[in-house]
């Protein structure tokens, strides 16, 4: 008999196995990836041209813009989150699944965050550059990128178990899932309008942390949850 | 070690339709639970409750005595569940997929390639699972209940899309597994000849 089949799975592994099966799904359809990333870079190049290429103008409404195409780019990738498991059945098979749901469902958004929320928080210094954002004001809104994609996808990882069972749930999903959102925008784009204003910035970013570690340590029970109720 | 599967006084009511009500189940190890009944009876709503999908209306299913909902984790590391819809992956291949089942779930320590062979799918294991038949498709999640070391095996119409070999070969192995003291609960429309202590519950 094999060793390495002897024990029993941790419970950790259910949160990488998970993670490295979406993952490698992503590399085998690399255009579910590139769709968010390239409705984010569309927003942030066509706004300049609809407001006109005023450096003031520019200035003053970079971060906001940023911040709105990130958030609206998330939520577009956020309803195949658990699309393609419910209709394959694998659904199902995480719910009879001797690993614990939320960290299964964690897995999952990690995975997803990683292949939408990372790559945005990279993509942004380029399309920060034409807005005239200075560049010492780069790093901080990566930073809040960063906080604030990991939120969005913890969050919405709530919205998109509960409206899985519905079809075509994108807009109920965004209704869900803006309330929740909105601090994370606030946050978010006024700490970066705040940076490149050389005002105390800090406590934004704080906040938006907090705020991280609260999804994090809630959305994924929240998750497990609501995929239980949609999938009866 | 023998374990023991029961349900008292099950009562399901989906939308307006009772389903099914005062249902009583006793299933040990070493025997077979046969859900009968036409299309639309309520046999995959039972399974699903036996597994904890659904929420019953009354009743409790017990897993060795203690009720199931109070020891979810425990339970569902000692079943495995093959449905119409397989959850495998179609963009991934048969071992990509499979090795994704062995980190979840404890293993048999059963030779992979032995039964890819028993299930004829040895040849199949680089191809993505989406270019298979619906009857590979199958073969390869009978795999996953194969390489899984669990007592229970809940199927919930394992004979569709098979064909005459392959349905044969699933109730072979239901029998060996059951020879092996583990159980099974198979709900099918189709006449099913297994050689084992069986219950049968028709469903009206």
């Amino acid at each position: 008999m094999n060793d390495e089949h002897d024990h029993e799975p941790g419970i950790l592994s259910g949160l990488w196995a998970t993670a490295r099966r979406d993952l490698l799904l992503a590399w085998k359809r690399p255009g579910d990836v590139l769709n968010p990333l390239f409705f984010f870079a569309m927003v942030c190049t066509l706004f300049p041209l609809a407001v006109g290429p005023s450096s003031e103008q520019l200035e003053f409404s970079g971060p906001g813009v940023l911040w709105v195409a990130a958030l609206l780019a998330t939520l577009l990738s956020l309803n195949s989150l658990f699309l393609g498991d419910f209709e394959d059945g694998s659904l199902d098979q995480m719910l009879v699944s001797p690993q614990p749901l939320p960290v299964l469902a964690l897995g999952k958004t990690l995975a997803h965050w990683l292949t939408s929320g990372l790559p945005l928080v990279f993509v942004s210094p380029i399309l920060a550059i034409t807005y005239r954002m200075p560049w010492s004001v780069v790093p901080i809104m990566m930073v809040t990128l960063l906080l604030g994609t990991i939120s969005l996808s913890l969050l919405g990882s709530i919205g998109a178990a509960l409206t899985v069972g519905l079809h075509r749930g994108t807009a109920l999903l965004s209704l869900l899932i803006l309330p929740l959102a909105m601090p994370v925008l606030l946050l978010g784009a006024n700490t970066v309008s705040l940076a490149a204003g050389n005002d105390i910035y800090t406590t934004g970013v704080w906040a938006l942390g907090a705020y991280a570690i609260a999804s994090l340590s809630l959305a994924p029970y929240a998750t497990a949850a609501a995929l239980r109720i949609s999938n009866e | 070690m023998t374990a023991k599967l029961s349900g008292e006084n099950l009562t399901l009511i989906r939308g307006e339709r009772c389903l099914f009500e005062g249902l009583d189940f006793a299933l040990e190890s070493g025997a077979l639970l046969l859900l009968e009944g036409r299309n639309g009876c309520g046999k995959t709503s039972l399974m699903r409750a036996i597994a904890g999908m659904l929420s019953l209306e009354a009743g409790e299913i017990f897993w060795n005595d203690v009720p199931v909902r109070k020891q979810r984790q425990t339970f569902h590391g000692a079943l495995v569940w093959l449905a119409h819809r397989t959850g495998l992956k179609g963009d991934l291949n048969m071992v990509e997929n499979l090795e994704f089942e062995r980190t979840l779930r404890k293993q048999a320590g059963r030779d992979p390639e032995e039964v890819y062979e028993r299930l004829g799918i040895e040849r199949l294991r680089k191809l993505p699972l989406r270019s298979l038949s619906a009857g590979q498709q199958r073969r390869v999640a009978l795999a996953r209940m194969l390489l899984a070391d669990v007592p229970l095996w809940l199927m919930d119409e394992p004979f569709t899309n098979l064909d005459r070999e392959g349905r044969k070969l699933v109730m072979e192995l239901v029998e060996q597994h059951l020879g092996k003291g583990g159980m099974c609960v198979m709900a099918a429309h189709q006449d099913v000849d297994i050689d084992a202590p069986q219950t049968r519950i028709r469903m009206q």
